[in-house]
């Protein structure tokens, strides 16, 4: 099997093309597990994390804390969040720990060219989620 | 319970400030041990499997052999009968009463064997369903740990390199602002050579009746003037 690395060969120069030009840099994380760490020129604060499992190539856009969620709002939001799901391309809301994430998931062999597409898909998707939902968080 | 049913219990439970530790590695070993030892059952069943139903078709060609025997038999009693011969004719029954016991006991043996290959089918069905389970439930534990192993390194990589993650109005208000920024800059530039740039210059001079249309129509009108005195010369 294929490192994280080799997997995602040429994933920056795909990704400056698809995001209008955008600059990307991509930095590993060290760890126990192996992430890789995307980060898109003009959208810095958001960054998008690539991990692999044996099951699958995880790309991952942190949102939001438990902590930041306006309490009388939460179950509006929840729901929102799950009616979303469906609707939002590649993307889905989910929660690691008290992070709230929006994640696309791909099979473990994915191809750069797919990673590629996601990871673009994700950042714009994590963007906009951001700004319809943000009046939902403190 | 279903795989999804036991994460979700563990999840919701003390495991879930854990982290990490959310999956038992004790109990991923032994569903992998038990995915190995599944996957071997399958395989000695399914050679088991290939020997009875050969011997299935053996015995089925040895009752067809049977009755052929019996029905030969048969034909040379009647035979016998025909020419007076009671004696051999009897003789002859006897053996065709053989025959029928040898029948039904080759009936037995089929109806045994297929039963095993009923059993056996039954046995590899269910052990292959057995593998897919624990794989799948191997591969949401491993997932799991995993995407938990990895928000644990993303936190402290954040947490060590002194910056940290933003909430996400402030995140959103900064890229909005950056935004704006590039949007306006763009505008700012756009009215700047307005002013200052070449087009600024054409339209001052097109205004003051210099260049452009203004020099076009204004060759036009002497040309029309001369062949009108041309015209008049004539």
């Amino acid at each position: 099997m294929k490192s994280l690395q080799e997997q995602i060969a040429g994933l920056d120069v795909m990704l400056t093309a698809r995001l209008g030009g955008a600059s990307i840099s991509l930095q590993p994380i060290p760890g126990s597990v192996p992430v890789i760490q995307v980060v898109i020129g003009g959208r810095e604060e958001l960054p998008i994390f690539i991990t692999a499992s044996e099951a699958q190539t995880l790309c991952i856009c942190y949102l939001w804390t438990e902590a930041e969620v306006r309490g009388e709002t939460r179950t509006e939001l929840l729901e929102a969040l799950l009616d979303l799901n469906p609707s939002i391309p590649l993307s889905s809301f989910g929660r690691v720990n008290e992070h709230y994430v929006l994640f696309g998931a791909l099979a473990a062999d994915a191809r750069v060219e797919d990673i590629a597409h996601d990871v673009a898909a994700l950042s714009d998707n994590a963007l906009d989620a951001l700004d319809a939902l943000a009046h939902y968080l403190n | 319970m279903s795989v999804i049913g036991k994460m979700l219990t563990l999840l919701r439970g003390s495991a879930r400030e854990l982290g990490e530790s959310v999956v038992d590695a004790n109990a991923t070993r032994i569903y992998e041990q038990e995915i190995i030892d599944a996957r071997n059952a399958i395989l000695k069943a399914k050679s088991e499997l290939t020997g009875v139903m050969a011997k299935e078709m053996q015995s089925a060609r040895e009752i067809e052999r049977i009755r052929a025997e019996a029905l030969r038999l048969e034909d040379l009693a009647l035979e016998a009968l025909g020419k007076g011969k009671e004696a051999l004719a009897e003789e002859v029954a006897v053996k065709i009463a053989e025959t029928e016991q040898q029948l039904e006991e080759q009936s037995r043996v089929h109806a045994d064997y297929a039963l095993q290959v009923g059993k056996l089918k039954d046995l590899i069905k269910s052990a292959e369903a057995k593998v897919r389970e624990h794989e799948r439930e191997v591969a949401i534990a491993r997932t799991t740990e995993s995407v938990y192993k990895a928000t644990r390194s993303i936190s402290d990589n954040i947490g060590a390199s002194g910056s940290k993650l933003l909430n996400a109005r402030e995140s959103l208000d900064r890229i909005k602002r950056r935004h704006e920024e590039l949007a306006d800059r763009m505008a700012a530039a756009e009215s700047l050579d307005k002013e200052t740039g070449t087009r600024a210059l054409e339209i001052k001079l097109a205004e003051a009746g210099i260049g452009g249309d203004a020099e076009r129509a204004r060759r036009v009108m002497e040309r029309i003037r001369a062949r009108k005195t041309d015209a008049e010369g004539q």
